[in-house]
């Protein structure tokens, strides 16, 4: 993994001194809140509901096991002894002082990491596939292209009050794991008819209250061009995006009101002065970053491990069905730590639990993990011989719940019981829904399927492109929940459709019930419950959770006023 | 309306006296009607498009580009400006500095960039790589204070300005591993 140099250090050290120099300068009032607040949210920390919340940067969600144990440090010192990993491939940290926050960075810097452009109005961490270098499906790697544009973008001065945040993924496998298609800029690692590399380069996707799929704004990038032609469109969003109005502000609403061919236009014309220029990629700057992400020593082996064959396991057999993962090399696989255990919040880990996967990552893994943007870790380089005592250990610590892709796989933001913009709690809806469907017989039948709930229309829970989305709304100081069905992330990106009004907290678990119901009872042999949506439209999923009434249930920690 | 003389600004790297003054319209003038007073005035841009004739007369005078104007409009006049100025409306208002950029860079403009409005200490750093070589900072923040703004890293990653080679081509940077192959998918 990409490794500090003298640059590196020197950049993170001069940006400790100007955060603590900010936070000093809050706390004697020579800076107002006001104006304090974009120099915290471009260090990533927010005002939440009861406390500070403080976001750090896993670049691309990749992280070296002295990282991961640094997680689990500041958890126990600075915050009550657990971390949240987030849709973002981050991490973050609830309960956190301000006085503190410089410090933290201090001991972040000590093992190469920071929280700089974690939040704000500003290009934010670079997100791509969890599986990348290792995933079986991969046409090229998308890290160093990833670190590269983390460089770039890390205080580019031109771009650090844009119209609104501004999100990047890069994708580099035939399969789309990073969501590129809900992302302002979505790059996908293509080669053209002559073998060549660059991107397919799509702007203007993105969740919250408008929700837009990517368009593609150029078939074909040569790969040289990443910088000056992201330069091009950011300079084009940072002049013409909307300022009037914040809901109104993401460059997906300016490329929807210019049109593609009008802004695609824009940018070529404002590239055209900067194309071939100094910022050109070198093969030699690609060479340098890339020898970072060098595979590390697999030793030669093949996959012809029995045990995995036929698991006589049943338990074992679930777990390598769904959280083991093919890999490129023979004779290893990756597997993924679900951290959606029943009763735990979705993405919430304990520092003991995060030390646990250190180690883990340190015996069976090279030393490395990444952070997915469904909220799991993965341990990427696993010999598959080593499987079933890597399953046996996670097992030990509630990490091996055999649910990855599955219902209780959800992914939920903090909601209302941490986040001050969450108009309804998400964990406790979570919570529920888990409860009712922990049968693992019932959820292995239901197949893939993505439940995402957001609190609110941010979409930080990326309800749209759930199959099932879950989003809170307030009704007249209530808790409420909208569904939608039928949204997908990935290749074939959709965003869902909404199935009508609204129900409280209580309901959802039978209401989830109920639109299983539907897909069971209209499924084509294989056919996954996105598909039957999309297939069916919603007018049968309607009718059949509408026909009778719901009963109101119970919520743990349900508040209606 | 004029505004009052700053006294002092930043320029380069110090404080210095300053005599400019800013003329920005009431609601009840025009760009065509208003009548620009004797001395260093920085005027609106819309006001020097209306009375270019007029104004081309004097032998000093600063212009300003608001941030929702282009810098084209400037296009073949740049030079005849003692001073550019660039307004920031309010200070997380970025479109200034793509404005600078572009002044800079494709007007090719190298007089004094002036940041003026809402101009405060954490925004300085940026604003002097994108272009700037001016500051009028806010009249209620010690201007001696912001100056401190100006140095905050001894090292950036990209180009712009300030720098026209990002770091990739100033500098050699370590190679961590062993060099091999790693490139060939390229």
């Amino acid at each position: 993994m990409y490794r500090y140099d003298q640059y590196d250090h020197l950049i993170v050290r001069e940006r400790i001194a100007q955060y603590r120099d900010q936070v000093a300068r809050r706390l004697n009032d020579e800076l107002t809140e006001e104006e304090f607040l974009p120099l915290r949210l471009q260090n990533g920390l927010y005002m939440q509901r009861h406390a500070y919340m403080l976001r750090i940067a896993v670049p691309y969600g990749l992280l070296s096991t002295a990282q991961m144990r640094m997680f689990a440090h500041i958890a126990r010192k600075y915050d009550r002894g657990y971390g949240h990993f987030t849709t973002r491939q981050n991490i973050q940290f609830n309960w956190i002082e301000l006085e503190q926050t410089p410090d933290i960075l201090t001991d972040l810097a000590s093992v190469e990491m920071h929280a700089i452009q974690t939040s704000g109005n500003c290009i934010r961490n670079i997100t791509t596939d969890e599986f990348a270098g290792v995933a079986a499906d991969e046409i090229m790697d998308p890290r160093p292209f990833a670190e590269i544009l983390r460089q770039w973008s890390t205080f580019h001065p031109e771009f650090i009050a844009l119209p609104r945040k501004f999100k990047v993924a890069i994708n580099g496998a035939v399969e789309d794991r990073a969501a590129i298609a809900i992302h302002d800029i979505g790059l996908t690692l293509v080669k053209n008819e002559d073998g060549e590399v660059g991107f397919r380069f799509m702007a203007g996707g993105g969740m919250g209250r408008t929700p837009i799929i990517g368009s593609v704004i150029r078939e074909f990038l040569p790969w040289q061009h990443l910088l000056t032609y992201t330069e091009a469109v950011m300079r084009v969003y940072n002049s013409y995006g909307r300022r009037d109005n914040k809901y109104k502000a993401r460059i997906k609403i300016l490329l929807k009101a210019l049109g593609v061919e009008e802004f695609s236009r824009l940018v070529e014309e404002e590239w055209q002065d900067l194309k071939d220029g100094p910022e050109t990629l070198s093969r030699e700057e690609y060479d340098r970053v890339a020898a970072y992400f060098e595979a590390p020593a697999y030793a030669t082996l093949d996959d012809s491990n029995p045990l995995l064959a036929h698991p006589d396991n049943k338990a074992f057999g679930n777990w390598l069905n769904r959280n083991v993962k093919p890999h490129k090399v023979p004779g290893y696989a990756s597997v993924v730590l679900s951290l959606k255990k029943t009763g735990v919040p979705p993405g919430d880990a304990t520092a003991e639990q995060i030390d646990f996967v250190a180690d883990l990552a340190d015996k069976f893994s090279f030393g490395e993990l990444r952070v997915t943007h469904e909220q799991n870790l993965v341990l990427a380089d696993v010999k598959q011989s080593d499987l079933f005592e890597v399953w046996t250990l996670a097992k030990s610590k509630g990490l091996a719940t055999p649910n990855i892709g599955l219902l209780t796989d959800i992914i939920s933001c903090p909601g209302g019981d941490f986040c001050s913009l969450a108009n309804a709690k998400s964990i406790p809806i979570a919570a529920a829904i888990a409860e009712r469907f922990d049968n693992l017989d019932f959820q292995h039948d239901i197949g893939d399927i993505e439940l995402n709930i957001s609190g609110c229309i941010n979409a930080c829970g990326h309800h749209h492109v759930g199959s099932i989305g879950v989003l809170g709304v307030d009704k007249d100081g209530s808790e409420w929940y909208q569904v939608s069905i039928g949204g997908a992330q990935g290749k074939d990106a959709a965003i869902g459709k909404i199935i009508g009004p609204s129900f409280s907290g209580g309901q959802m678990p039978e209401v989830i019930d109920r639109l299983l119901q539907v897909y069971v009872q209209n499924r084509f042999e294989g056919e996954r419950f996105v598909e039957t949506a999309q297939r069916l439209g919603i007018a049968p999923f309607k009718e059949h959770v509408y026909a009778t009434p719901i009963s109101k249930g119970e919520l743990v920690g349900e508040d209606h006023a | 309306m004029l505004e009052v003389v700053h006294e002092q600004i930043i320029r380069g790297r110090e404080v210095v006296a300053d005599d400019w003054r800013v003329l920005r319209l009431e609601e009840n003038e025009t760009p065509e009607g208003v009548v620009v007073p004797e001395g260093k005035v920085i005027v609106p841009l819309s006001v020097w498009l209306a009375q270019k004739e007029t104004l081309s007369q004097r032998a000093e005078l600063g212009v300003w580009i608001a941030a929702d104007e282009r810098f084209e409009a400037l296009k073949g006049d740049a030079d005849r400006f003692a001073v550019i100025a660039v307004d920031f409306p309010k200070f997380s208002d970025g479109r200034g500095y793509s404005i600078a950029f572009n002044v800079r860079k494709r007007l090719g403009y190298t007089g004094e960039l002036r940041a003026i409005g809402d101009v405060l200490r954490d925004q300085l750093f940026s604003m002097s790589r994108v272009g700037f070589n001016a500051y009028a900072t806010r009249k209620d923040r010690s201007i001696h204070d912001a100056l401190k703004g100006l140095t905050v890293f001894s090292e950036t990653y990209q180009a712009s300005v300030d720098q026209p080679l990002p770091l990739f081509r100033r500098k050699e940077r370590d190679v961590p591993l062993e060099h091999s192959d790693v490139g060939a998918g390229i």
